[in-house]
């Protein structure tokens, strides 16, 4: 077992709105090891976005982060306003979603790249800027000319990997990726994909690649947690998920991706995701669950055990085992 | 069957002078108002299939060659010919929300059609209409109506678009990415719809997308697009599952696959950067084809036939094969 790198207990960001409570993360438990990459799937409006801007103590007012969440055993939610903004991107860093406007598009690549390093305090002799600039750019496979370079001049799939360089320029141990791909055409989407994977390795850091693409999660990461409605319903080996869910969600996920050999078979889930405003009591994949149990699952919420070692499931049906 | 809607010769530039866009290449396509099949157009993005779908939409004019609707030139149609056109060449769009006008209800969406093309004698036969339609896709009509369109999520809003789909029985359904902004959880049961409306209506749908996974699941028969040219065509299964063309191949090998048994790149070839531009008359993948030889950057390949036939690529790799009239690629897709 290696050792964990990131904890998260019991993180609760709550937004407090006229309408009420958005519990948009609520009471989510997980360990990340060094060098390993975790992936954090769920559809839209389950709070994997919100997880990893909680992380990065970047939630604004009316929203609030409750709970631990510690990073090489450092609570992040105990540093000082300062303390945390020396962290981001020196231990923890993110490349964010849509990288197409992350950049400044008035600012040359160059300066953007040593933007966060300058502001971090670090010196460079004369000279030093250019090399370390070409050497973060290499490092994601773009020419050092795109140093020069605007935003535009890039394609999607060069500034995602402008974002990366600017993401690992201070040696973080903690990446975070939120949708890193999701513009990007297949063929592109594969070679920055591979680009970030062989860096995490290199590097050895740990990841946490947040998606809903299962896909995607099934060619890159190690261990996956599957996120809904703020609640995580199952974490496990990637290989072990998909060749046996256990949470009913994770099996209807599973079951409705397209795979080759089952041609025109389709398996929605039927009904929406609840809301998350106010959300009732119990389960909160319920009224959606084809193995629902009458009585228990409407009314108490399933806490997440550890089933097997490293695999862990919320859910009532297995109330039973151990 | 006479083709309800033609593409002929049309190519379509950007810009002018040497360093326009050709966005599509000399296309010759037709589709029959009989053929009930799902043709699925895909590439990447420039590969110019949201441009197919706005030229025949009519919101583009061609730049060379012309667009027909059921025989007639779209630009020289009359007026009554353009309401048929326009009941009966319906389209889903990519985005759920764009489509929607935030200050009106999303009734609007079905009434309005209902309205215009006097479908329905009366407001009660129209709000049947609405709710049967809005019943047969999933959706409770008194959950849905009335509503404003943010009161929805995006795969609601989708729906919402194949029920004015059913209520218009279109003779063709044109969708563009209808799935890629919708959850995965959704993404099945909105595919199911598109294929039962394909076979409920016996009307063709072309498929306009860049996911090969959705489109493998979907649709019958698969135009692959690179550069505004046909790279590849034939039948989804066998293109999918054995690929000619080195760009198809490219594609996809890039498929992520969701089993962590069928790892990426796999059968991977190395493919090469983007390197110096070509001239106008070599093949288009050229420059990234592990594969390019002297022919390559001289002229464009034709349709060479591979797979007894039934599967055509544009690839000097399959020379010597029978070839296949650019305007025939309609032949490889039978009823």
């Amino acid at each position: 077992m290696k050792q964990p790198l990131v904890e998260i207990k019991d993180l609760k960001t709550y937004f407090y709105v006229k309408a009420g409570t958005v519990k948009a993360v609520d009471g989510l438990t997980l360990t990340v090891e060094t060098g390993t990459k975790l992936g954090l799937v769920g559809e839209s409006g389950s709070g994997k976005t919100t997880m990893a801007l909680a992380i990065m103590r970047m939630i604004r007012p009316p929203g609030t982060i409750q709970g631990q969440i510690l990073v090489d055993g450092v609570d992040l939610l105990k540093l000082s306003e300062e303390e945390m903004r020396k962290a981001r991107l020196s231990k923890i860093a993110m490349i964010p979603q849509g990288a197409m406007n992350s950049l400044n598009p008035v600012a040359r690549i160059k300066d953007q790249v040593l933007d966060g390093m300058l502001d971090h305090g670090e010196k460079f002799a004369r000279g030093e800027e250019e090399k370390r600039v070409a050497y973060l750019l290499d490092m994601v496979g773009l020419q050092a000319k795109v140093a020069k370079m605007f935003p535009h001049e890039l394609s999607g799939g060069m500034k995602q990997r402008v974002t990366a360089a600017i993401a690992l320029s201070m040696h973080p141990k903690v990446l975070i990726a939120d949708e890193p791909t999701s513009a990007l055409d297949v063929v592109i989407q594969r070679e920055v994909m591979e680009m970030i994977t062989r860096l995490v390795n290199d590097l050895n850091l740990s990841m946490i690649l947040i998606g809903h693409d299962m896909g995607l999660m099934a060619q890159t990461v190690d261990r996956l947690a599957v996120m809904y409605a703020g609640h995580i319903m199952e974490i496990g080996d990637v290989r072990d998920m998909f060749a046996d869910p256990l949470h009913p969600y994770t099996k209807a996920l599973i079951n409705s991706l397209p795979v080759l050999g089952n041609r025109g078979v389709f398996h929605g889930i039927p009904g929406v995701p609840p809301s998350v405003i106010n959300p009732p009591p119990g389960c909160p994949f319920a009224s959606r669950c084809p193995d629902v149990i009458a009585g228990i699952c409407e009314s108490q919420t399933a806490p997440l055990r550890e089933l097997r070692p490293g695999r862990w499931v919320a859910c009532h049906l297995y109330d039973g085992e151990k | 069957m006479a083709p309800i809607v033609e593409l002929r010769n049309v190519s379509k530039f950007f810009g002018s002078g040497p360093s326009r866009t050709v966005a599509l290449d000399d296309m010759t396509f037709s589709v029959d108002e009989d053929f009930a099949k799902i043709v699925t157009i895909a590439g990447e993005s420039g590969s110019g299939k949201t441009t197919i779908l706005m030229l025949l939409l009519g919101f583009y004019d061609p730049s060379l060659g012309s667009v027909m609707y059921r025989g007639k030139d779209l630009r020289k149609l009359d007026k009554d010919d353009t309401v048929d056109f326009r009941r009966n060449v319906q389209a889903v769009f990519q985005d759920p929300f764009a489509v929607y006008n935030p200050f009106y209800k999303v009734d609007n969406l079905l009434s309005i059609p209902i309205k215009n093309f006097k479908i329905a004698k009366g407001k009660e036969e129209s709000r049947h209409l609405m709710e049967t339609a809005l019943t047969r896709v999933g959706l409770r009509p008194e959950e849905t109506l009335g509503r404003f369109p943010h009161q929805l999520s995006g795969g609601q809003r989708q729906r919402i678009a194949v029920a004015r789909a059913l209520i218009l029985k279109p003779k063709i359904l044109l969708a563009d990415e209808p799935v890629s902004m919708v959850d995965a959880s959704l993404r099945a049961t909105l595919l199911k719809q598109i294929r039962d409306l394909n076979q409920e209506l016996q009307i063709p749908i072309l498929y306009i997308t860049h996911d090969l996974t959705t489109s493998y699941h979907v649709s019958d028969y698969i135009i692959v697009l690179y550069h505004g040219s046909v790279m590849e065509a034939g039948n989804v299964e066998e293109v999918i599952r054995s690929p000619k063309h080195p760009y198809t191949k490219l594609l996809v090998n890039s498929i992520p696959w969701p089993d962590p048994n069928m790892l990426w790149g796999a059968t991977a070839e190395e493919v090469k950067g983007k390197a110096a531009e070509l001239g106008t008359h070599a093949c288009k993948f050229a420059n990234r084809c592990p594969h390019a030889f002297e022919p390559c950057v001289k002229e464009q390949p034709d349709l060479f036939r591979t797979n007894k036939g039934t599967q055509v690529a544009a690839c000097f790799l399959f020379q010597g094969s029978e070839t296949l009239a650019k305007d025939k690629l309609g032949t490889l897709f039978t009823k």
